[in-house]
């Protein structure tokens, strides 16, 4: 409890600190940086008022409205079982985000452990998981994905354990460069001087310091998921129909791209639209984080 | 490398024999019938302890037996062979496109930061990087082919040509071998649609560094020593900038051929391309797991094979690395 108080507290500090200010005018001077935070600020918001401003029920089929154009009442048009797309994209967003959002936090906080122990003991440890990291890197990443998720068989869930078992270790070989670089500080001596013990060092000294990185990368990874996660579900692998999943959208509308343009453009298009804002976001972070480019 | 090979192998046990609660299941399907469960549970070892599966998993790779694909009822190292030429021709033809629009792009974007062709080139990057090829391809070949009527539709060929014999397995190679130049056009042509989407998204991450490397380059000394003893600003960026940004570069075009074999998974879908990827996928739906673990492990090798070239390819742009 009075750690959280803490971390609250140094939160608060941050919001009324010169950095903050200036990181905001910064943000500001960019406009693709506010257009990536704007976009990415939509999808949150459509995806968790999804029940109030979707129009109609993502699931409910009316075969007597299939396959109709975009209009007032359908703005984005009915797919083939006449399921309203609006709707469908609406909802799309929920399942995209918390694919994601799950996938990044489990690689986030695996990945990053793994390599600040890495970095920081060295010797056969860091041996040993790096070249377990070697391992994982020869692939592709979707095509382990694929594999994994053919283990695993279809599913939502099936999708996150596939993508996040390929993910993680980007991050480990991140975080674990980040602390190679601070390791040998004086601060990190000093704090050893004074009798710090490793776990104490790791997290407290080390840790906050190789953050930023790994928050532009993670941040960056969000719409990498999406990707991936919508990859999967095109191919048949990853969420099953009727789910309204972006992929599984685009897939189902390509029998009908000839006559029936809209089902798979409006689906493909919000999969666009939202890893671009978390591409933009992130290159944003990184351009402000990055003391070097700022020059 | 070797210990790459090693690694690409025991990741492909631990998916194959490892992950699936139940292989047999996963192999033939939920509604096999028990004795024939049991036949295979035997034939395949999957009773025996782990260790001894992995022994006879790594046998039977040296030996080239990939096991047999239910789906196509043939060894699955036949299959790959024969689907494989029209991944690597889809893939390298998008490899080209990338660098022939990434590099300028990127030498645009740097001589001009700041600027609105920097913007432009930034935005279209991005644009790029957040694109679902699936859909791209889609879209594409429903504006430019059922629209428009520019490009050729799906297929390596119109059916009305004849294609090459198979020499190579890559139509453009074969068509000029054997001096049918009706074929290599047409080859080409179908080629465009497919490789410039694929492309596309790689041609973003060459742009992004091939840019970022080139500022670093203006950045320094030896620029700057160019500049003052008064050469064209011309020879200064062919010559002595850009030579140097190709380093990073390069490691960034080894790196994109496996966003472009995953790319080709998914446009080779779309575009009706009898490829690996297009093989892989319909394993991976029909649950024919040898295939889908020998197709893994082939766009593995392949993909380490690529990171193996870059780096010999370092020697021959940086001096210092042949030297040392």
């Amino acid at each position: 409890m009075h750690k959280v108080v803490l971390m609250l507290k140094g939160t608060l500090e941050y919001f009324k600190s010169e950095d903050f200010r200036i990181n905001l005018i910064l943000i500001r001077k960019s406009p693709l940086t506010v257009l990536g935070i704007v976009l990415v600020i939509f999808l949150l918001s459509v995806a968790i008022l999804a029940p109030v401003i979707s129009p109609y029920n993502p699931l409910k089929q009316d075969l007597k409205h299939r396959l109709q154009p975009p209009s007032w009442q359908h703005p984005f048009g009915t797919d083939q079982l006449g399921r309203d797309i609006l709707s469908r994209v609406i909802w799309g967003s929920r399942i995209s985000l918390s694919i994601s959002m799950v996938v990044v936090a489990f690689s986030f906080v695996v990945g990053t452990n793994i390599g600040i122990v890495s970095g920081y003991f060295s010797g056969k440890i860091d041996e040993t998981l790096m070249r377990l990291t070697d391992m994982f890197m020869a692939f592709p990443r979707l095509v382990l994905a694929l594999a994994v998720a053919a283990a695993l068989g279809p599913g939502l869930f099936n999708t996150m354990i596939a993508i996040a078992f390929v993910s993680w270790v980007y991050y480990a070989r991140l975080a674990r460069a980040s602390t190679l670089q601070v390791r040998g500080e004086t601060y990190i001596e000093a704090a050893r001087a004074i009798g710090a013990s490793d776990k104490r060092i790791l997290f407290l000294h080390i840790l906050p310091m190789i953050m930023a990185p790994v928050i532009v990368q993670a941040t960056l990874d969000m719409g990498g998921v999406i990707l991936t996660a919508a990859g999967l579900g095109f191919l048949g692998l990853g969420a099953q129909p009727p789910t309204p999943e972006w992929g599984v959208m685009v897939s189902e509308g390509r029998r009908f791209i000839v006559e029936q343009w809209w089902v798979s453009t409006f689906p493909g298009l919000a999969i666009l639209l939202a890893t671009l804002g978390f591409n933009l976001m992130g290159d944003g972070i990184n351009d402000i984080l990055n003391v070097r480019a700022r020059r | 490398m070797t210990f790459v090979l090693f690694g690409i192998i025991v990741i492909t046990f631990i998916v194959s024999h490892v992950i699936p609660a139940d292989p047999i299941g996963a192999i033939l399907g939920p509604q096999a019938p028990p004795e024939l469960v049991e036949k295979i549970r035997k034939e395949w070892g999957f009773d025996r302890p782990l260790h001894e599966q992995f022994i006879e998993y790594v046998i039977n790779l040296l030996q080239g037996n990939l096991g047999k694909s239910i789906r196509t009822n043939r060894p699955v190292s036949q299959d790959l062979i024969r689907f494989f030429p029209a991944t690597i021709e889809l893939a390298t033809a998008a490899m080209i496109v990338a660098i022939a629009i990434g590099i300028p792009l990127g030498i645009i974007s740097a001589v001009k930061k700041d600027k609105w062709p920097d913007h432009i080139s930034r935005i279209f990057a991005l644009l790029g990087v957040s694109m679902p090829v699936f859909w791209l391809g889609l879209i594409m070949l429903f504006i430019l082919y059922y629209q428009l009527g520019i490009f050729p539709g799906p297929g390596r060929l119109d059916p009305s040509i004849t294609p090459p014999p198979r020499i190579t397995g890559l139509l453009t190679i074969d068509s000029l071998l054997t001096g049918n130049i009706t074929a290599f056009l047409n080859a080409v042509w179908h080629l465009i649609l497919p490789s410039f989407v694929l492309g596309y998204y790689a041609s973003a991450s060459i742009a992004r560094i091939t840019r970022s490397a080139l500022l670093e380059a203006f950045a320094q000394d030896f620029i700057r020593t160019a500049r003052s003893k008064g050469l064209p600003e011309r020879i200064v960026l062919f010559r002595h900038a850009l030579r140097n940004a190709l380093i990073p570069t390069t490691t960034v075009i080894g790196m994109t051929y496996g966003s472009l074999l995953e790319g080709a998974v998914l446009t080779e879908t779309i575009f009706a391309w009898p490829g690996l990827g297009r093989y892989a996928t319909g394993s991976f739906l029909s649950v024919d797991f040898m295939a889908v673990i020998g197709s893994t492990l082939l766009i593995a090798v392949v993909y380490s094979l690529a990171n193996l070239i870059v780096d010999i390819l370092y020697a021959f742009l940086d001096p210092r690395i042949r030297y040392a």
